[in-house]
């Protein structure tokens, strides 16, 4: 792998977003919109709830590590976008460029972009509603780490998807975060779910990182078993979604679906 | 790997100046593609020296752009071989695309960049030398001074095709593929583009695999042509001497004849 390959794809999306406020905003627009909304909702729901539980920590602070994991995935599948946007895989494909090089460049981007997003989320939430991730001790380290590789693996397997099936699927991608929340137990305990959503639950690492945040806030203590089993899970999910984009970019291959990518034809 | 470490003992091609006896540049060995069961390219097979200019003309939907993304890497061949300078294409694809680089109508540089951070990137992913000399050499070659700083999606399409063209040489590279290179631009522009192309082929023993419609231009810059027809190879030769051997009047009558043969055979 050669860092100046993968420098590259970072050079490239840094041009991007200096040339565009538009690709700047949603940077920490949305983060900034969360922490208001939830911010005063939690802030309501501590007004007329019982006095001793604090629902920064517990909602917000949910709120706000999920939207972590949703802005890592962006930061990864925006870097490619750009690509289908601007009808550029031949000239990437084409390239010496390696795929490990090109993932990597995508990667690399996603953790600068997230990084911006998490410095505002912070910021903003700790100055307006007085929510300090370091209320939740050492666990928020293993905690972001989990959070962080399993968005980075959704945002290689999205990616793949979207070179597989086309320029529309994309539509498919977006809500992908969405779609997991339920299941993630992001507001709730694994328990509260039905029986048949439980098993789902357990195989998503952010279910345990939830778990083991919300034992801290209810005056408990991390559970760093869990959140080591969570730290693996999530290696394999992105070792999994490397292992899906490369076996789609081979099939890509053998069916020229790179070089007549814009038809979107399936096969 | 192996296979080319033990030709070579080293990772990548050796330079032309190295070799005892020249690589080709291009080695397509029996290539064919089938898509479904359709034969789009039927077991073609040719090579590139260094420094030739070759023109692969044919049909629209004749197999020659299918051809050319094989040579690429974009897309996989049902069967046969492509080597590069040396180094087989499936086994070396990162060595062997570092040493190629390509110019098409239908690859056109991202628009939401300007020229001169498009040639940074791809220059960077070519792994160029001395980048930023190199940008400023392609710039003035393909007179693009004035839009360094212009987004690429700004520019007229005889514009981009000059940036991507300036792109294409940005590696030097050994194996330079164009696919209808002039297609979009003027006659003066594209007879001093024609002329860059021939300096660069003969300064950098590049070879150059040209496909174009435009039998003057073929006949004008290739020393080598090939008619492609239902995915195979028809005729092979010398531009300038094809059309009296096989007794047509001009290249464009040679051409027309022989696209149409296989479907009067058809026919009759």
């Amino acid at each position: 792998m050669k860092m100046r390959r993968i420098g590259a794809i970072v050079l490239r999306q840094i041009y991007l977003l200096r040339g565009s406020p538009t690709r700047v905003l949603p940077l920490f627009a949305w983060i900034a919109i969360d922490v208001m909304l939830w911010g005063f909702i939690t802030r309501y729901l501590n007004a007329i709830a019982s006095p001793g539980f604090d629902f920064v920590p517990a909602m917000l602070g949910a709120v706000l590590l999920w939207d972590f994991l949703s802005r890592v995935m962006q930061g990864v599948t925006m870097a490619f976008f750009e690509d289908v946007w601007s009808r550029n895989f031949l000239g990437i494909f084409a390239s010496p460029l390696s795929r490990a090089e090109y993932v990597s460049g995508l990667v690399l981007t996603g953790i600068g972009t997230s990084l911006v997003g998490l410095a505002v989320m912070i910021a903003l939430a700790s100055s307006a509603f007085g929510l300090s991730f370091l209320s939740y001790g050492p666990a928020i380290i293993p905690a972001l780490l989990v959070l962080f590789l399993f968005g980075i693996a959704l945002g290689v397997a999205g990616s793949a998807m979207v070179l597989r099936l086309g320029p529309a699927a994309e539509w498919l991608i977006w809500p992908l975060p969405a779609v997991l929340s339920p299941f993630a137990s992001v507001f709730y305990p694994i328990s509260t779910l039905p029986v048949w959503m439980q098993p789902i639950s357990l195989a998503l690492p952010p279910s345990y990182v939830f778990e083991s945040l919300r034992a801290i806030t209810n005056g408990g203590h991390a559970n760093y078993t869990d959140l080591t089993f969570a730290l693996t899970l999530s290696l394999g999910y992105l070792v999994a979604a490397a292992a899906f984009f490369a076996h789609v970019y081979r099939v890509c291959v053998r069916t020229g679906l790179i070089a007549r990518y814009s038809a979107e034809s399936v096969s | 790997m192996w296979r080319a470490q033990r030709r070579h003992g080293r990772e990548g091609p050796p330079p032309l100046t190295e070799a005892a006896t020249p690589q080709p540049a291009l080695a397509v060995e029996h290539l064919s593609k089938a898509f479904d069961g359709r034969i789009v390219v039927n077991d073609v097979s040719f090579s590139l020296e260094p420094g030739e200019i070759v023109g692969l003309v044919g049909l629209n939907g004749a197999g020659k752009t299918t051809t050319i993304n094989m040579i690429l890497g974009v897309l996989a061949p049902s069967s046969g071989s492509v080597t590069i300078a040396g180094l087989d294409l499936a086994d070396h694809r990162e060595a062997a695309l570092g040493v190629v680089n390509f110019s098409a109508v239908y690859a056109p540089l991202p628009g939401n960049l300007t020229v001169a951070q498009n040639l940074r990137i791809f220059g960077m992913i070519y792994d160029v030398p001395n980048l930023t000399d190199r940008i400023g050499e392609m710039i003035d070659m393909f007179d693009l001074a004035r839009y360094r700083d212009t987004r690429c999606g700004l520019l007229s399409s005889g514009e981009q095709t000059r940036v991507s063209l300036a792109k294409a040489l940005l590696n030097k590279p050994r194996l330079l593929l164009l696919d209808e290179p002039t297609a979009s631009i003027d006659p003066s522009t594209a007879d001093t583009i024609r002329g860059h192309i021939r300096d660069y082929a003969a300064r950098e023993k590049g070879a150059v695999l040209w496909t174009s419609h435009n039998m003057y231009e073929v006949a004008a810059v290739c020393t080598r042509m090939m008619l492609l027809s239902r995915g195979r190879i028809l005729i092979e030769g010398d531009p300038r001497t094809l059309p009296t051997e096989h007794g047509a009047a001009s290249l464009e009558d040679l051409f027309i004849g022989l696209s149409r043969e296989p479907d009067e055979r058809a026919s009759s």
